[in-house]
């Protein structure tokens, strides 16, 4: 694979914290190498502008290699940037060219409010696993593993489902900000394993209560959280929601 | 000082007597006490729901956005148990001697014995809470192998076990947290231990995101930080993972144990540039099906593809057959460190080796051919076949490879190179998991108290688990029932007054330093001092070279560091240099430690002791022992051994070939 090096022209919202207004700054960084990550692109900027006297952009990441779902950036109007199947963290600098503009947002949605730069506050989805997003079992009460057998295909989408990284990133792609994606990929893990049965019904009214509560907007299928969820979890999962909520609704028993 | 508390009696009743003769706390009393976790990987996360879940009052500390982030969420391979669901000889005694060995001797007996009888417990919770576990048509669990044993134990749930794991303690910390019996802090840092009366009582936290201190009391503190492989800049760790939660202990007075048994893990993405910022791991499970070469020819320039296969030395078959390519880390690392620096190496920076996968692609794919009754199959049919067990095995893995370096796994060999994983060392702890500090806990990789000088492969998760799961809310319990009649003490105290007063000093010298240099930078600059002389191999020469090098460092970084910004709102530059601070001084005690040890064992591997075939040369005449660090002043240490008796194994020079 050739490598190569490019300048860039970046634009970059800046906001100093959540009750101040925000706006776009532009900068150059130079010599740019394609084997870079997105990010350490982002490292060279900043070092620039603490060299230069100013502040550095402040962004959310972590364990960079896509797993965590800390980083958070919304490039040139895609979250997590042009490639599919992606975090911002393993977006690399081959993506681009020498001259490019690239602009660079914050998540965008009512219910993750900016904390500053391109950082937001994602802990409304802390808040819909606490509202059912569990087994309820205690340290110490499981039977032996292998006690329950489980359908492998049941095992196997569920695995798909539970690899959700809670990135947030079909909110900011979905137009309404809906967090349906992010739900259904919960209420699947867990719906489609025995161990989830018990709470099968209250599970799915708790947690979807919860996610209106948090102002997310709602779902109108149209498909942006799965063309941009960095672990392709399917739409099929919306759908199992939906007949999730609709069964637990009309059940007796909730 | 030291003094391990180990349970008298027979190694394998040693756990069972404990837990049924150690003290508990009545439900009513649980309510009154107050413990605090620091860190929600998988050792945090796992005993704060747990010890909710008992009753305590708990408050729970992270750094990242939430406790779902932290850093156990990027383990790929798997978790070990001695389930013995294959059959195939495995038990918890095989288990714990397989630990023991492959720390090369250096572990402790009875920590180990009882990580591998709660091993099967955690294997049962995991898949109660919906652990999606890989399984088998059947419905049952699936295993795999994993480096330094001869047994399949591992369950894993494809490349990303340690995520679903964490996802696991997690919805179980969640759930306690909407039962109100865990506060969660997150975009928090510890920042100092608050002790009184010789006691941990509380810490003072950082609010990221305003930059204001906080003080919280607890009966007992827990350090579930994790490891400082971030010391060497360059590693596997997150960016944020950082050693403060456990340096501040020590500079209370805990001690800190083989800080020096660094794990350097054989398969990572070779660094490709001077802008890298951190190493991306190729799991160990990728050692089970891809095979280890480098040319025969020194400075061989030709195409991997073009080389034939007599010409390809595949090293860790030749020198240890009996393992081969599934030798343990420290083996596999050293190996690769050897050929390369012999002039073998591969790639353009030559410091990297093949992982080939082209042998097991047409292996699975002749299987896959006789599962369908196919005979005459033609070899692409049979490559095509392959590829798609090995996606089905591998996939995730190997489209992270293919997003970093651009190239396709399936068609060409992988490069890889070692780089810095985890780390053995950490606070000292005894049998309760307890700091020389009374009611200073540490748990998971913050402690150093299971691996030895060599952790095995998918030892670290279920030695988190089992630290949170299992072996805290017992040996916690035991402590706290002498403190039911100690109320919460108020934060005015002045011992909590000192401890933020001292926090906010340093934060304002800190940002009064306003010199020329990042903070970065001096991170690349320890990183680098670490890896050159106390990385996979050290000696006295570079040893002594460094601690100098770093004590010039450290006057440096004190004079001439600029932090941007202000103190009272998030500053990720301020959060980084209070970390770089903490490091450079643990570099100084790795060195010192790595001196001190003359012999090679493990992760530490000293060029002045090893056999003549270049094997490392264990001393267990002089050095069977823990190494544990006291703090005396600027630079200055004391060490107390705590020696290791082996009662049960009867140390061996390991043996993988």
């Amino acid at each position: 694979m050739e490598h190569y090096h490019m300048n860039l022209n970046l634009k970059v919202w800046r906001q100093k914290n959540s009750n101040t207004k925000g706006d776009f700054k532009t900068y150059q960084v130079k010599n740019i190498s394609s084997e870079m990550s997105f990010l350490e692109m982002f490292d060279v900027l900043n070092e620039q502008l603490i060299t230069e006297g100013e502040e550095p952009v402040a962004f959310d990441h972590d364990c960079r290699e896509g797993i965590c779902g800390m980083c958070s950036m919304y490039i040139n109007g895609k979250p997590h940037g042009p490639w599919q199947a992606n975090t911002t963290c393993q977006l690399h600098m081959r993506a681009f060219k020498d001259g490019d503009t690239i602009v660079v947002e914050p998540w965008r949605a009512n219910a993750f409010p900016v904390i500053k730069d391109l950082t937001v506050n994602r802990s409304a989805f802390d808040r819909i696993i606490q509202a059912g997003g569990y087994i309820s079992v205690n340290t110490g009460n499981a039977v032996d593993g292998n006690a329950l057998p489980i359908n492998k295909d049941n095992a196997d989408n569920s695995f798909a489902a539970a690899m959700c990284i809670g990135c947030g990133a079909c909110v900011a792609a979905c137009k309404n900000s809906s967090a349906m994606l992010f739900l259904s990929a919960k209420v699947s893990h867990l719906a489609l394993l025995p161990q989830g049965e018990p709470e099968r019904k209250s599970r799915v009214m708790n947690m979807v209560a919860q996610m209106d509560k948090e102002g997310f907007g709602a779902c109108t299928n149209t498909g942006a959280c799965e063309a941009t969820c960095p672990k392709e979890i399917s739409l099929t999962n919306i759908a199992r929601l939906n007949s999730e909520y609709l069964g637990a609704s009309l059940s007796a028993d909730k | 000082m030291l003094n391990a508390k180990i349970p008298s009696g027979p190694l394998e009743n040693k756990w069972a007597d404990y837990k049924g003769h150690c003290k508990l706390v009545n439900p009513a009393n649980k309510r009154k006490l107050e413990v605090i976790v620091v860190g929600t990987g998988l050792a945090g996360a796992s005993a704060a729901a747990s010890l909710g879940e008992l009753g305590y009052k708990v408050k729970a500390f992270c750094f990242q956005d939430s406790p779902r982030r932290a850093h156990s969420i990027a383990a790929q391979g798997g978790i070990n148990a001695a389930k013995n669901y294959q059959n195939d000889g495995d038990s918890v005694f095989r288990l714990f001697y397989d630990t023991i060995k492959g720390g090369d001797y250096r572990a402790r007996e009875a920590n180990v014995h009882r990580l591998a009888e709660v091993s099967t417990n955690i294997i049962d919770q995991c898949v109660a809470q919906g652990v999606p576990f890989a399984r088998e048509y059947g419905g049952l669990l699936s295993n795999r192998s994993f480096g330094g044993t001869q047994v399949q134990r591992t369950f894993y749930a494809a490349g990303q076990t340690g995520q679903q794991l964490l996802i696991g303690a997690y919805q179980a910390l969640e759930r306690q947290v909407a039962l109100g019996n865990v506060t969660m802090y997150s975009r928090h840092e510890m920042l100092e231990v608050v002790t009184i009366d010789g006691k941990a009582r509380g810490i003072i936290a950082r609010d990221l995101v305003n930059g204001k201190l906080e003080r919280h009391f607890g009966h007992a503190v827990l350090l579930c930080s994790g490891g400082y492989g971030n010391v060497f800049y360059l590693s596997t760790n997150a960016m944020g993972s950082n050693v403060t939660a456990a340096w501040k202990a020590h500079k209370k007075g805990a001690a800190f144990a083989n800080p020096c048994f660094t794990q350097i893990h054989p398969t990572c993405i070779p660094v490709s540039g001077d802008h890298q910022s951190k190493l991306t791991l190729m799991s160990e499970s990728l050692r089970n099906d891809g095979r280890i070469w480098v040319p025969k020819k020194q400075n061989d320039t030709r195409k991997a593809t073009d080389i034939p296969e007599e010409e390809r030395d595949y090293y860790l078959e030749r020198r240890y057959p009996a393992f081969g390519n599934l030798v343990p880390r420290d083996v596999a690392s050293r190996a690769a460190k050897e050929r390369c620096d012999a002039g073998y190496g591969v790639g353009s920076s030559k410091q990297a080796v093949y992982l080939d996968y082209a042998d097991a692609i047409l292996r699975y794919g002749k299987i896959e051919a006789g599962k369908q009754g196919r005979s005459n199959v033609s070899e692409e049919e049979i490559i095509a076949m392959g590829k798609e067990v090995v996606k089905a095995k591998y996939g995730n893995l190997f489209d992270m490879y293919e997003k970093i370096t651009g190239e396709n796994p399936y068609e060409v060999p992988m490069r890889i190179y070692p780089a810095v994983h985890y780390t053995m060392g950490g606070l000292w702890v005894d049998y309760e998991l307890q700091t020389t500090v009374p009611g200073l806990y540490a748990l998971g990789e913050a402690n150093f108290s299971d691996h030895g000088a060599n952790r095995l492969g998918a030892s670290a998760l279920m030695q988190g688990l089992a630290d949170g799961y299992f072996v805290i809310p017992y040996t916690l319990g035991n402590n706290l029932a002498d403190e039911i009649y100690s109320k919460a003490i108020e934060t005015t105290h002045p011992a909590f007054e000192e401890a933020e007063k001292a926090v906010s000093d340093r934060i304002n010298h800190l940002m009064n330093i306003k010199g020329k240099q990042t903070v970065e930078s001096f991170h690349k600059r320890l990183g680098k001092i670490m890896w050159d002389k106390c990385g996979m191999a050290r000696n006295k020469e570079g040893l002594e070279q460094a601690i100098r090098e770093i004590q010039a460092l450290k006057k440096e970084f004190w004079s001439d560091v600029r932090i941007p910004g202000e103190v009272n709102e998030m500053n990720t530059e301020l959060d980084k240099a209070n970390r770089v601070a903490d490091f450079i001084e643990l570099g100084e005690l790795m060195c010192v430690d790595a001196l001190t040890r003359d012999e090679s064992c493990g992760g530490h591997f000293r060029e002045e002791f090893q056999t003549p075939e270049g094997e490392a040369l264990r001393d267990d005449a002089g050095h069977m022992y823990v190494s544990a660090w006291e703090l005396k002043g600027e630079h200055q240490w004391e060490l107390h051994k705590e020696p290791l008796n082996y009662e049960v194994i009867k140390p061996t020079q390991r043996n993988y070939k």
